[in-house]
């Protein structure tokens, strides 16, 4: 009896053996090619703050208001987090093929999906980036316009547009991204739905009074006031 | 040909016949031996104005005056296209007069209601007779009219162009058959803006070139509508030609120093100074809000310093509160230099520094209340001077771009 539990002890210790040699050369490559990839990750994010510095993308994104918002969540400048998003991915990337070097079975479909998702993240990374922008144009116009026209509270204005805008970029980043589509979907919808009809309530009913004042004011009596009292500038 | 007067059109059925008829008076009075022609671009009026142009005839002219064709009137009228475009309207007019060599060319604008047949001698005779390139007009004004003009685009323009043309955003003017061709090659509306302010491109490039400028006095000017609501798309014409205009012609204001005097016909200014109704006060509170609300903006345009000296004024009361020359030619420079570096988009730049002139005109109304025409006259040739002295603020501020 004590002989045959040596004996499976044994066995089972040869072919623990057996299978660490048989992996130790994989998990050297893996190793390799994880240090391969950080080389070639930390390369690329050179190149890529290098060439983003000469773009002078940071101004860019100060233009689009990028930069206030990654000011306030303490991070780093757009290059430079840019730089780092490449690295990482880059890395991950490479740690991952290197995985997969190892032959564990099930782990090869889901690096299969990382680098299948990989597009819709850059996508999604490309829609925020240029929507804030756009939010950070548009709201300024509406800005400038509303402060010369003279009208009522332009900075309110100004933001409402920003987030409004903001709140369709998110949703549709969320989107291509595939995270909680329907919840976001209909989170969107209904906080819309409500910011509108609440609009509408305020205006329709409980202003109407004041809102009808407010046009009279702004349209009738206050323009004919502001052309006799205005000189031609040019 | 030896003159051709242009007229472009759009819905101006109301004034353009009286128009009309001052420039064939003016033609048949002061050039009756020249071989003349009107033509009259029209941008797709829905008003009678084609009509109105087509039904005025000579032979109204001759019943109620002495003046008798020695030869034929000619007047064409075209239609460039369903929407106005004073560039489109301008290349018709500089296209027909390359096409006919007309040696002297005018432009007159419909929405001009005081139109008289002098005009039309003083603005071709330096041209025709006396070999000048550009002739603008000077208008009798009040001394609270053209506020723009006189505290921006004028001292501006001088400060850096080195010419003292009082006018240099004219409706009316007259040019060369040289300036003409010039202007058809270098294809002048076409740089930015979208066509906005082509009557400022062309003395802009009148004076950045080798051309023979003059001035020439033509009196009061009316409109129909003279009220400033549309002060932004009135900045875009004047502030935003001038400003885009500095880029390509770096090589001539930059080594510019010395300001030149410009030949006049007539007086060098006249301005009216009867009382007239302004809401200073309104002045006051738009440039106070606009410095608060656009704060942000304000600081990707402006040096700290300048930002930080316009927030000071605008805390001060409306008895306190002075714009100096000094803070306005600097606001004004960095305006300039924001826009060449494209700090945000041009347009948006243009719309911020209108709250800041209005607070330039409050001090403009409030230190000149009481001013004779000289004074008021004094005062702007001292914004001027203070133009010019910091023009190495803005040489500093242009090259410090990488």
């Amino acid at each position: 009896m004590w002989e045959m539990i040596v004996g499976e002890l044994n066995h089972a210790m040869q072919e623990l053996a057996r299978n660490f040699a048989h992996l130790l050369p994989r998990l050297l490559a893996t190793l390799i090619v994880a240090l391969l990839g950080w080389v070639i990750a930390y390369a690329l994010k050179v190149v890529v703050r290098g060439i983003l510095r000469i773009a002078k993308f940071d101004k860019l994104s100060d233009n689009a208001g990028a930069t206030q918002i990654l000011n306030k969540l303490a991070l780093p400048s757009s290059s430079e987090l840019l730089s780092r998003v490449v690295f990482w991915v880059v890395w991950l990337g490479f740690i991952l093929l290197g995985v997969q070097v190892l032959g564990i079975v099930g782990l090869q479909e889901h690096i299969s999906r990382f680098f299948l998702y990989l597009p819709r993240l850059f996508v999604a990374l490309f829609i925020v980036f240029f929507g804030l922008v756009a939010a950070n144009f548009f709201s300024r116009a509406a800005l400038l316009a509303a402060v010369n026209a003279d009208s009522p509270s332009p900075g309110l204005l100004a933001t409402l547009i920003r987030t409004i805008i903001v709140i369709f970029v998110v949703t549709m980043a969320f989107e291509q991204l595939g995270l909680a589509e329907r919840t976001i979907l209909v989170a969107f919808a209904i906080a819309f739905g409500a910011l509108m009809l609440g609009l509408a309530i305020a205006f329709g009913m409980g202003g109407r009074d004041l809102a009808k004042q407010f046009l009279e004011r702004r349209f009738l009596k206050e323009k004919e006031d502001q052309k006799q009292d205005e000189l031609s500038p040019l | 040909m030896d003159l051709l007067v242009g007229v472009p059109t759009h819905n101006n059925a109301k004034t353009v016949g009286e128009t009309v008829q001052a420039i064939r008076v003016g033609l048949l009075k002061y050039f009756p031996r020249e071989r003349v022609v009107i033509v009259n671009p029209d941008g797709g009026s829905k008003d009678s104005t084609r009509e109105v142009i087509a039904a005025a005839s000579i032979n109204d002219l001759q019943r109620s005056s002495d003046l008798y064709a020695l030869r034929t009137l000619h007047c064409i009228s075209t239609i460039y296209g369903d929407d106005p475009a004073t560039e489109v309207a301008l290349r018709t007019i500089l296209a027909a007069a390359e096409l006919l060599r007309a040696k002297a060319c005018a432009i007159v604008s419909p929405e001009s209601t005081n139109v008289t047949p002098d005009w039309i001698e003083h603005l071709l005779r330096p041209v025709y007779r006396d070999d000048f390139d550009l002739v603008t007009p000077l208008y009798r004004r009040h001394k609270f009219d053209g506020l723009l003009l006189r505290n921006l685009v004028y001292p501006m323009t001088r400060a850096l162009y080195a010419k003292r043309l009082r006018e240099p955003y004219a409706v009316e003017f007259a040019f060369s058959a040289r300036l003409g061709s010039h202007l058809l090659e270098q294809q002048v509306w076409d740089h930015g803006a979208g066509g906005v302010g082509t009557e400022m491109r062309v003395t802009l490039a009148a004076m950045a070139g080798e051309f023979r400028l003059g001035q020439t006095f033509l009196g009061t000017k009316q409109h129909l509508d003279r009220s400033s609501s549309d002060l932004v798309p009135a900045m875009r014409q004047t502030v935003g030609t001038l400003f885009s205009s500095l880029e390509p012609n770096f090589q001539v204001w930059s080594t510019n120093h010395a300001t030149e005097p410009i030949p006049t016909f007539g007086a060098e200014h006249d301005l009216t100074v009867e009382p007239i109704r302004v809401n200073r006060r309104r002045l006051y509170q738009q440039f106070g809000s606009g410095v608060a609300e656009l704060e942000p903006v304000l600081k990707s345009i402006l040096s700290p310093q300048t930002l930080s000296e316009v927030q000071g004024i605008a805390k001060l009361t409306e008895d306190e509160f002075r714009y100096s020359h000094e803070l306005w030619v600097k606001t004004a420079y960095e305006f300039a230099a924001s826009y060449y570096k494209s700090v945000i988009n041009r347009d948006h730049i243009i719309q911020a520094l209108a709250p800041l002139y209005r607070g330039k005109v409050y001090t403009f109304l409030l230190e000149n209340r009481d001013a004779s025409g000289e004074e008021v006259e004094a005062d702007v040739e001292a914004l001027c001077l203070t133009f010019e002295r910091l023009k190495p603020y803005l040489l500093d501020l242009w090259n410090a771009r990488e």
